[in-house]
């Protein structure tokens, strides 16, 4: 398959597959991460110009404006989330990649259905190739229907609780099941009809394997189909006789499958658990209600007193801060309370916001300095000689659950220590559960004030009553 | 070797190429990084344009068109965005200070 294809063809993927190598490299440093997107810019950009000028490419036209129409989308898009909304962003984007795999991959399994009509024989066309596309295919559709899914819960188009109905698993099991018999079919004959099918039904299995998974997982599940679609890439990649394509695809499978991993072990949870958990019994199901059982709460004019006289405190920000646009107020209360003294630092926990360094994105935005954010291993040790700390818009991440309740659904995660500090403030809008849907003992604690209202609006008035002390 | 085994190779060397380069990320950027991966396989629209480019039925070619407009929506919007995070990470230099005014 790459005999035919000119040399200078052939150097320019070499060097576009090297310069994807560069791009990943550079991404996972701080200081040559922006380059390093850069050059995997330059280089898919380079790539797709290729085939314009060594192949007689039909319909040139039609493609050129497809090609503009689906920049210029993706081009608004992201220019416009907010970026409170990028993880969803992610998986939209993740999602049309795997939808985009997937039609590449019927489109070549009809090619070789033709051949075959053609031939009167399936022997032309190589199985492996077949196997291949057959994988794409499904792989594909999973992943377009699980980051729309995905995408539904983050933006909460749908809720962000486990779905579960009786039978999934058997519904799962059997969807399965028939997707292994028409594969099989399919690699001994190859047929477009059952081609479609194949993607149908890996549309069903895409939803059913992300729809059980709990709101606080799914950055991890965004990950993992991240790394599904690369390989299915990877797949097309080999099918087409394309090395960009089978490089740049085995890559971001590789590393992306490492990188679930990873984020998998910074929260306490096996990528299987996240998974199939919700399988096994309503484990990852919480109340997901209001409780109505007494906390004490505060005007900000008395929080303002606490912090005002406090040596030492902590703010740990969680996505509520994010959604109402308070991180300017925060860190403007954050250098009011620092010119009286007070030493503050902000305590950031790996999953804070809605994906691991979310929250890294969010304050930088609102030019906190760097030094002041502290990740969790980091600051851990400090929380008992801390006098108050100040929680906003965050919930999951200090909940005591997760060391003491094993049927917990966060039971495991690494937690901030808050509980160990003199005071917490929490700042929320109601008493409503976090992302994870659980109740949160350290609401209750006698320790415990509770700031109720919009975060910025509050922090205004704690701004204000801070700086009449 | 045969054609398939080079293949092959170039996948499993690839595999541990993925691993290696990202081994020590730290959990700062995973975002960023999970972003930036996103947008490299958008570069199925390369494949996307070649299997639109050699088709003569219409209907491949309309199927061929929209998994065009999917892949350039992936690797577009998924470079652009990554740099819109990016940004905020290199701004906070002080040498860079013109560069906030966005």
């Amino acid at each position: 398959m790459i005999t035919g294809t000119p040399i200078w063809v052939q150097l320019v993927y070499l060097a576009c597959a090297v310069s994807f190598i560069l791009a990943l490299k550079g991404l996972s440093g701080p200081k040559t991460a922006r380059v390093g997107n850069l050059i995997g810019a330059g280089a898919a950009g380079v790539a797709v110009l290729v085939p314009f000028f060594y192949l007689d490419l039909d319909h040139v036209v039609l493609i050129l404006l497809a090609v503009a129409v689906g920049s210029a989308a993706g081009f608004l898009g992201a220019q416009r989330v907010q970026m409170t909304q990028m993880p969803q962003m992610v998986a939209l984007f993740n999602g049309v990649g795997g939808g985009a795999a997937a039609l590449v991959a019927l489109l070549e399994l009809a090619d070789f259905a033709d051949l075959v009509a053609g031939q009167g024989t399936a022997d032309l066309v190589p199985t492996f190739d077949v196997v291949a596309t057959v994988f794409t295919i499904v792989v594909g559709s999973v992943s377009f229907s699980g980051s729309i899914v995905t995408f539904a819960k983050l933006q909460e188009l749908m809720t962000s609780r486990p779905v579960l109905f009786p039978g999934l698993p058997l519904v799962f099991g059997g969807a399965l099941l028939v997707t292994l018999v028409l594969a099989v079919v399919v690699v001994n004959e190859p047929s477009t009809l059952f081609g479609v099918l194949l993607g149908l039904i890996g549309l069903v299995i895409g939803a059913l394997l992300v729809l059980p998974v709990g709101g606080a997982d799914v950055p991890i599940v965004i990950s993992l189909l991240n790394a599904f679609t690369g390989l299915t890439v990877a797949a097309g990649g080999y099918v087409l006789g394309n090395v960009v394509l089978l490089v740049a695809g085995t890559l971001v499978g590789a590393s992306g499958t490492f990188l679930t991993l990873l984020m998998a072990g910074a929260m306490g949870r096996s990528v299987l658990n996240i998974l199939f958990g919700a399988f096994k019994g309503g484990s990852t199901l919480g109340a997901g209600e209001a409780s109505d059982r007494p906390v004490r709460s505060a005007s900000p004019e008395d929080v303002a007193i606490l912090l005002g006289y406090a040596d030492r405190v902590i703010v740990v920000p969680g996505y509520g801060l994010a959604v109402a646009q308070a991180q300017h107020t925060l860190r403007e209360l954050v250098e009011v309370l620092g010119a009286r003294g007070t030493q503050v630092d902000y305590a950031i926990h790996p999953v804070a916001g809605r994906m691991p360094g979310h929250m890294n994105v969010l304050l930088a935005e609102a030019q906190v300095p760097y030094e002041q954010l502290i990740e969790m291993d980091d600051i851990n040790g400090d929380f008992k000689q801390t006098d108050v700390v100040l929680v906003v818009g965050a919930n999951d991440v200090v909940n005591p659950a997760a060391r003491t309740t094993p049927s917990a659904p966060i039971y495991g995660m690494p937690i901030l220590n808050a509980d160990e500090a003199q005071q917490v403030v929490f700042m929320k809008r109601s008493m409503r559960p976090g992302f994870a849907g659980i109740e949160n003992e350290l609401l209750f604690d006698p320790r415990t004030t509770m700031l109720f209202g919009d975060a910025k609006d509050s922090l205004g008035k704690l701004l204000a009553a801070v700086k009449t002390l | 070797m045969s054609e398939p085994i080079v293949w092959l190779t170039i996948f499993v060397l690839s595999v541990f190429v993925g691993i290696e380069v990202i081994a020590k990320v730290s959990s700062t950027l995973h975002t960023p990084l999970m972003s930036g991966a996103n947008a490299i396989h958008g570069i199925i629209l390369l494949g996307a344009v070649i299997v639109t480019g050699s088709t003569d039925n219409a209907v491949a070619t309309a199927v061929g068109l929209v998994a065009i407009v999917l892949a350039a929506v992936n690797m577009v919007g998924g470079f652009v965005v990554t740099d819109r995070m990016l940004v905020m990470f290199t701004r906070r230099k002080p040498m860079k200070r013109d560069e906030v005014g966005r």
